[in-house]
Order: C-alpha cells, then structure tokens, then sequence
C-alpha cells in the first residue's frame, strides 16, 4: 500500500537528482520553486497540464511521485470529503478544454447528486482534430497526470471505474498508458482501498478505431458499449444515464491533467491566472505554416500575436501570415486584421471560431480559403456517422460545391446555397460534429468572401493554390538549365541548354515540379499566374 | 406520476411528466412531422424533422427526444421551423430517385406526404445520389436501397425480436445503408421474411413484393384482419377492390406482436381468392413449395386425410 | 481482388483469438477489442472469425458486421507486408501532402486504400497522426519520415522493397 511516508521519501531522493541531471543538460532552469524548461520558447508559456512534460520520465511512475505526483489524490481521501472536490473544481470555474468549454464543476456536481449503485468517469482521449496533438503530449509525456485527475474525479462523484477511451493512431500513448495504469496499481494508486482509505477506483483503456465522431460523448459511450459510434440523442444528461444508463462525467485529457494541480494549489491560485470567465491555460498545437511549431501553454487571454509571433516566430520563410485556424473542422479561420484577440472561450466565439480543443493552424498567402474550407468539409463528410439527415446529406452538397468552385466550375447562386445549408446543417444536426461542420465555411465565407467570388466569377485562384485556376509560366529570367524539363513528369517543357524554356500549357498538369527545381534567385523563374 | 402543463401552439396540454414534446403534441392532436419516430420503437433522433422551437432557448429542438417541462412554451410551425423542415426533405430529394409515379409506396410515403407539405421537389443536379442496389432475391420482400431514407426503424424493429436481429446499419457517412446480415442478399441472410421491417419503412426502400404491382394504397379498400395462426393476434390488412381480394400485407408490429412469415401465408390463404404460390428458405435459398409444407401442416393434413378415409371405411 | 481465409494455416493464431474472446466475454463491451485484436492478429478481419466472434460473444452477425464497417481502422481485405500512410491532417495538407500521396500512389501504381497485387505494399491516407510540427509526414509501418518531399519518395519506397 502506498503511504504519504514512502511518498515523501520517493520525492526527498529523487527529485534533486532528477533536477540535477536536468540542469546538467541544460534543459530546465528554476522558475521560484518550479522546474520549468528552458529556453526562449518556454519564456511566456505557463505550463499546468504540461508541466510535467519532457521533465519527468512517463515510464517510471517515481518520477511523477518525486514532482509532487499524487499528493492531491492523497490530500483528498485522507482529508476531503467528495463534496469538498466537486465545490473546489466549480470554485476554480475550470472550463472543460476538449473544445466546449462546459465548466467542469457543474458537470462533476450533476453526478455527484445522482444517486445511482454505479457510476463511469470516462477520460476523451480521442484527439481527433487534425492539427491537434495536446492531448497526446499529455498521454505520451505524463500519463499518470490523467490517472490522478481520474481517480480524483473518481472520489468526487462516486465512480469507482473509469476508462480512457484513446485513440488507436497512437500507440505510444497507448504503451505509455498500459504502463501507467500498471505501475500505478502496483503502487496502491488504483485498484482497491486506495492510501487504506476504503476507496476503490480502477481505469480500464478502451481503443477507439478510427471514427473521429467518437469524440462526442455520446458516440464514445456506443463505441465503448461495442456498437457503431453513432451519437444518441440526449433525453437525459449523460451525468444521469450515461455509459450501460449509468450516470457518467466524460472529461477531456488536458482537464483531467490540471484537476491534480488545482487540488494541490487551490482554486484561488487557479483562478489568478488566465481571464475572469476562462481561468488558467489552454495547451495550443502551434502547426501549419509557422516558423517554430510546436505545443504551447499560455495563460488564457493571451492574444493571436503573442502565441502566433512572440513564440512561434511568425510565417514561415518569411512569408506572409495570412490567418490562423482555430479549433479543427469545428471552428474557424480567423484573419490577420484579428490579430490582437485574445484567446478565450469568449472572445474566439465573438469573432465567429471557437476554443476547440487547441489546434492552431497558421497559414500563409499561399493558403487558398476556398481550399481549405474544402478540407475541412472533406473531413466531415468522411468522418460523418451518417446517422442524422442534415450532417449526412448537408456536410455531402456542401462539399460537392466546394469542390466545384475550387475546379472553376463555380456558378452564380453557390455562394448563396453554402449560406443556406450551412444554416440548416448546424441548427438541425443531432450532434456537435454536424451542428459545427459549417463553421469553415461560415467563417471564411464571412472574412474571405471575395476569394470565394473571385474563383467563381474570374476563374481564378488568388492564393494560387487551387490547381486548375493556375498556370506555371517561364518568364524571361530563364538561364536555360534544363532542370526543369528534366523534372517535368509529362515532358511538356522544351527548350535548349541556356535558352528560353517553354511550357507547354496543353500537356501541363500542374504537378509544380518545374517550380520546386527552378534555381533561379532571388525569383524563380518559374512563375505562378 | 405527476403531471406537468405546458402549450403547444397556443393549446394547453396536461400531461404526464415522461411524455416527450412530440408525443404531448400527438396526443392533442398537434401533427408533427417525423420520419424516425415510432412510438414502438427506441428513439432515434435521426431524420431531424420532428424540431420545434421552445421559448427560452435559441436552438431548434427535436420534439422526439425533449422531454415536456411544466410551463414550456413550444411552437410548432413557425416560419424558421417549416425552412428547415423544407431543406431536409430536399435533401432527402435530393439523394432519392424521381419515380413516385411507379413506386408502390406512392400515397402512403411519409417522404411524399412531407414534400408536399413543405413544398420540396425533385430537382436535377450533378451531385452523388444513392447507388441503385436493388435486391431481388427474396419472393417476400423487394429491397431498394436508393430509396432508404436512413431512418433506422427497420433495424430496430428486426432488432426487438431477439432470434431475428438480421437488419443494421453498414458503412457510414452518405456511404451508410442498411444491410442484411453481413451484407448478403435477403436470401442468403438469415432473415424469416416476417416483414416487420416492410411494416415500418416509411418510403419504398422494402415493400411487400406480393403486393406489388398489383394494389396501391389509395386503389382499393383496406380491411384489418387478426391472424389465427397463434395466439399473438398480429393484425394485417387485407386490399381489396371490387369486393375482389387482392393481396395481404403485414401491419406493423405492436404490443410484442412479432409477426411471421406462417402467419401471412395463413392470412393470405385464408383471405385471397389466387394467392401467389408459397416459397420457404431452405439452405439460403427460396424454394416454390406447396401450401401444406409452407404452413408446416403436411403430417396435419396426412392425418386428417387417413382418419376421414377410415371413417368412411368404417361406414361403408 | 479475392482472398481466401487459410483456416489451416492459421491454426494457431486462431485458437490463439479464441482464447483471447473466451477471456473478453465476461467483460463488459467486449466487441471492439474483439475486433481490434481479429484485425491484430490477422491483419484484416476474415469474415470466418467475425463469426467465431458472433457464436462465442452471442452478438448477431449484422450487428459486428455494421460495427466492423463503421471503424476506418477494420478492413475486410488483407494489408500489404509494408503499410503506408500518408498523414492529411491539416498541417500536412497546407505542405503539400496531397502531392506526396499522389506521388506515392504512382510510384507504386495503385490508389490510395489498395494493396499492391504482389501483397508487398499498401496506401493508405491518415487522419492527422500528431505529428503536424514535422509536417509533410509519412509512415511505412512504424517508421516516421518528417518533412517528406516529392523527390524523396522513391528512395524510402525502394527501402522496403
């Protein structure tokens, strides 16, 4: 059985010596009391659900313990009566970071007042939007982080079985969760009578199989019931009939992950950072095309700029930033002249994007709109459950339109039609995935319009992106190198050594790879038109 | 059980607390449109038609899965529900072949009844449409998959018969399609043609191939019978024209009546003057057989037939 | 292309598979991880071990059979030896992952989702693998290659051949 003595131990040797190889390697340095990594990209995160990440090793469960590591799940089952949690988590008015920002409290409360001889706490490790990969540092990095939050949500409503409902396209997280989940019942921190408390809880994983909609809760309960990942209709709170129609809190990776630091530290320091409505940090996947990508944490309310250029250096190859996509196929793009938005729940809804779950695609001048709204609507056309009419045959037309207007088959009245499904598509979907499908369109309908006109009244791509609205074109600037017609698949490009190539326009296909080899600089001679 | 008040539409409703919206509507006799819902059956949630605006709240609801509050306000036609309610019929449309003239569902499809009411129609486009599968395999039960609206009843209907369970859905997203088995024909499947699913579909996607072509819905008069071959009493109806008997089909499912495929077939021949000839499965496939052996009744017959011979013998 | 389930030659893997269910049917939810360790263990699900599944969990064949078909992780057909997987999650998609998925699909002469006749290699596109700090990114199997161009294609293909 675990002991807060043998804890105490476990942290007395450990930690200095942990600290000490860190320092050694120069990766950490003291921030007051806390060890945090080094360097001028850490300089403005503020790390809670990370902050154990590339500091301690995920595979020895010593090493969690040794940074303060299950002292919240010891401090409540000692000290703490389950109610004591639950109001500590609403005081500290933690939004639920999965994407919808639900105060967690009021979830956690709603289960602990039903009575019921069972209850689940289920933890969403299904990262399913693409640019996202928060939850799975987390998982991968610091698993036992999550096991805490479970456990201790756990106490707080009642449950004594959770599961991790994890993704399969990640299977290291899903090795380093076995091994979590292992160590920890070795340890006494799962399993039965938990520190000699009398509290039973224990965590069962649970894979998913490829089915992004399995994220929704409702989906991720049919999935895990063994049945196709088609959301339910909600007659009754999941918190009241969840999981086999018991109640059940499904909470998301990075939540769960700040649940052990918030008991530790109290819901006032909590609430000191971040804004007053969204209090504490949100871990960000910096991605696209941004000089340094990577994960984030920062303080909520930080705004678009600092994440965007402060740390991640801006575009990349000094080009153009263009916009940033916020919140998967779910939410938005938002343009350079919104810049200076701070990032919370609140203030990403004004501007028509969400929160979602952290992903932040930057993207460039050569980032066509159109384009991408038609990723993302090819996304939730495969990704739809098919269940529901207007997500399945609403989130279909939308994208066959898409598809047409990126083709240059664009005709009066597309535009018009995208706004009208759009609207039908998210007010009469069953869930969350349909009810948000549109927002791509909406939002770059709204800040990009004329992008939109442009490739269906001039043909034409103003990115220079979408390949059957451009043509490549060899100006004179051409030094006759041959490199491009050797690189050309179809062998349309002629011309002698040291003169004037020409394409053939007839026979392109528009690969690009005349422009990627031409070695012409400062400009290519290759052009874009 | 308590009971709650609320108004629909103006009309005051008092009724129990676990009643849903659509089901408080129903019962004051407010239609509200729904091509899932199936007071039978598990509530789906699927077609999305059934919404209606509730004071308070911005976003539509569905009717189906809402249960009724004390003092809720709730609208059931307003402009921005019958738009909606439009665009989901068309695209439903939008996915299903124009052939309402031909189709043998045509004046009791609930798809048809709804495009009418909120005026949606077939139009041309260049988009995907549902692929043609058409199973022909099973002399009970003709499958158009083009028409499959998706709405699910069929599969849980098959599904509430424990030993059945042959129906559900297969891939998904706009590939979804309800399957038989594991993706098999009628015939190959494990399916006992007691036409359940033929019962509930609300479109032509299954019909009664014994019916079909024959009779239609509004063609002729239809009678209520209860059949007599076991003591569940499942109902069927009987079409007429002419005072002629024309065919027999299955009424849907109700009070844990299951429906079979002997009880047809006993309906049929109780109550048609030409019945078609009799099929069973026999290892996957549908073999013509005799009404006898359909109705699992030969030795029956046998018996009867020796004791009405030695009973005449022994007059003799 | 047909594939025939070798029940001989998969002996041991299939009372393996067996055991592995008569441990699971006392758990509750016991048919994903059936089927993800059918799609483990013989790389694809053979339609004779869905219904193994169906006789010893008690689920009707319909019922695993729409369950097998919503999941993009279960396929009724074979993988090729070496599995390649093109990440088009977003951030590889705005570097150019299109054009290496095509790339790729020419080079081996199949479309995406297929196996190459001779068994050795299969297509596959992938929701984002995690990875999008490294994008364009591609996977042979377990192997990782980051910021993948066009001209590099050839060379890792030919690795595995």
């Amino acid at each position: 059985m675990m002991t807060k003595e043998r804890m105490d131990s476990i942290k007395e040797v450990l930690k200095p010596k942990i600290v000490e190889k860190l320092i050694g390697e120069d990766k950490v340095e003291l921030r007051g009391d806390e060890v945090v990594l080094k360097g001028e990209y850490y300089k403005k995160q503020v790390r809670i659900a990370l902050k154990n990440c590339d500091i301690v090793d995920p595979t020895n469960i010593e090493e969690y313990i040794a940074f303060d590591g299950y002292y919240a799940l010891y401090d409540s089952l000692t000290k703490k009566k389950p109610g004591d949690i639950v109001e500590e988590i609403k005081n500290s008015l933690l939004r639920g970071r999965g994407g919808a920002g639900f105060p967690t409290g009021r979830k956690w409360d709603e289960a602990y007042r039903y009575q019921a001889d069972k209850k689940y706490i289920i933890c969403n490790a299904d990262e399913g939007d693409p640019g996202a990969f928060m939850d799975r540092s987390i998982l991968e990095k610091d698993p036992h982080s999550v096991l805490e939050g479970m456990a201790l949500g756990g106490y707080a409503i009642g449950s004594d079985q959770g599961y991790i409902y994890v993704r399969a396209e990640y299977p290291m997280a899903v090795k380093r969760l076995e091994i979590a989940i292992k160590q920890a019942r070795e340890y006494g921190l799962l399993g039965e009578n938990i520190f000699g408390t009398g509290f039973n809880f224990d965590i069962e994983l649970r894979l998913g199989s490829g089915a992004f909609v399995c994220g929704e809760g409702t989906a991720l309960m049919e999935s895990i019931e063994g049945r196709r990942g088609m959301p339910r209709p909600k007659i009754h709170r999941t918190a009241h009939v969840g999981l086999w129609g018991k109640p059940t809190i499904i909470n998301n990776v990075e939540t769960l992950a700040n649940v052990p630091v918030i008991i530790n530290k109290g819901y006032e320091w909590f609430r000191g950072i971040g804004t007053e409505e969204s209090p504490g940090t949100k871990v960000f996947a910096l991605v696209g095309k941004v000089e340094n990508a990577g994960l984030v944490e920062v303080p909520m309310g930080m705004t678009l700029r600092e994440i965007i250029f402060d740390i991640g250096g801006g575009a990349q190859d000094g080009k153009e930033y263009k916009a940033v996509q916020t919140g998967g196929p779910s939410g938005g793009c938002i343009p350079a002249d919104l810049i200076d938005t701070p990032v919370d729940f609140e203030s990403l809804g004004k501007i028509w994007s969400i929160m979602g779950s952290g992903g932040m695609v930057v993207m460039d001048e050569n980032t066509c709109m159109v384009d991408i709204a038609k990723f993302f609507l090819d996304f939730s056309v495969e990704e739809s459950c098919g269940k529901c009419v207007p997500c399945r045959e609403g989130t279909k037309r939308m994208y066959e339109i898409l598809d047409r207007i990126t083709k240059g088959e664009g005709v009066e009245g597309d535009i018009e039609r995208l706004e009208e499904l759009s609207e039908t598509v998210s007010s009469a979907s069953l869930c969350g995935l349909g009810q948000t499908a549109p927002n791509p369109v909406i939002t770059t309908l709204k800040y990009y319009r004329h992008e939109y006109e442009d490739h269906i009244h001039n043909k034409s791509c103003p990115a220079k992106s979408c390949k059957p609205l451009i043509k490549y074109f060899i100006e004179d600037t051409c030094i006759g190198c041959t490199r491009c017609a050797k690189a050309c698949p179809v062998s349309c490009i002629s011309g002698k050594v040291k003169e004037l190539h020409v394409i053939d326009q007839s026979m392109c296909i528009k690969c690009g790879a005349c422009y990627d080899v031409c070695p012409v600089k400062p400009i290519k001679a290759v052009s874009i038109i | 059980m308590s009971t709650v008040k609320l108004t629909i539409d103006g009309k005051v409703a008092e009724v129990s607390s676990e009643l849903t919206v659509l089901q408080a509507a129903r019962s004051i006799g407010i239609d509200i449109p729904a091509l899932c819902y199936d007071e039978t059956l598990e509530i789906f949630g699927a077609c999305r038609m059934c919404i209606v605006e509730i004071e308070g709240s911005n976003k539509l609801q569905t009717s189906c899965s809402t249960l009724v509050k004390n003092g809720m306000i709730v609208h059931t036609e307003t402009d921005r529900i019958k738009s909606t309610r439009k665009d989901i019929v068309q695209m439903l449309l939008d996915s299903h072949p124009n052939d309402c003239l031909t189709c043998q569902k045509s004046g009791e499809c609930l798809l048809q009844d709804y495009a009418y009411r909120y005026d949606a129609n077939f139009r041309n486009h260049h988009g995907a449409m549902r692929p043609q599968l058409m199973d022909t395999s099973s002399p009970y039960i003709l499958r158009d998959n083009s028409k499959c609206i998706l709405c699910g009843k069929c599969v849980l209907t098959c599904y509430q018969v424990s030993d059945r369970q042959v129906l559900s859905f297969s891939e998904r997203g706009y590939d979804t399609k309800v399957v038989f088995g594991a993706d098999q024909t009628i015939e190959e499947s494990p399916c006992v043609s007691c036409n359940r699913c033929v019962a509930v579909c609300p479109v032509g996607a299954l019909v009664d191939k014994r019916q079909l072509g024959k009779i239609r819905n509004w063609d002729g008069n239809t009678t209520v019978v209860m059949c007599k071959a076991c003591e569940y009493g499942c109902e069927f109806e009987v079409y007429s024209r002419n005072k002629e008997n024309i065919a027999v089909t299955a009424k849907a499912p109700s009070n844990g009546r299951p429906l079979c495929l002997k009880g047809r077939l006993a309906t049929e021949l109780k109550y048609l003057e030409n019945p078609d000839k009799p099929y069973i499965k026999i290892n996957e496939r549908f073999e013509e057989t005799t009404w006898d052996k359909a109705l699992g009744i030969t030795e029956l017959i046998e018996k009867i037939n020796r004791l009405e011979k030695d009973n005449k013998e022994e007059e003799e | 292309m047909e594939f025939k389930f070798d029940m001989e030659k998969n002996k041991d893997k299939v009372i393996e598979f067996q055991d592995f269910l008569n441990e699971k049917k006392s758990t509750k939810g016991p048919l994903m991880p059936a089927l993800q360790q059918a799609q483990e263990v013989f790389g694809y699900l053979p339609m004779e071990m869905l219904e193994v599944i169906s006789k010893t969990l008690q689920i009707p064949m319909a019922e695993i059979y729409g369950v097998a078909t919503f999941y993009s992780q279960f396929s009724f057909i074979p993988q090729g030896e070496n599995k390649i997987s093109v990440c088009l999650g977003t951030a590889c998609y705005v570097k150019g992952a299109q054009n290496i998925l095509e790339e790729i699909e020419s080079q081996l002469g199949i479309k995406s989702g297929l196996t190459t006749p001779d068994q050795k290699f299969s297509i596959a596109s992938a929701r984002c693998v995690g990875d999008c700090s490294i994008a364009p990114v591609i996977l042979v199997n377990e192997d990782v290659y980051a910021k993948v161009k066009k001209s590099e294609i050839k060379d890792i293909i030919n690795k595995y051949k």
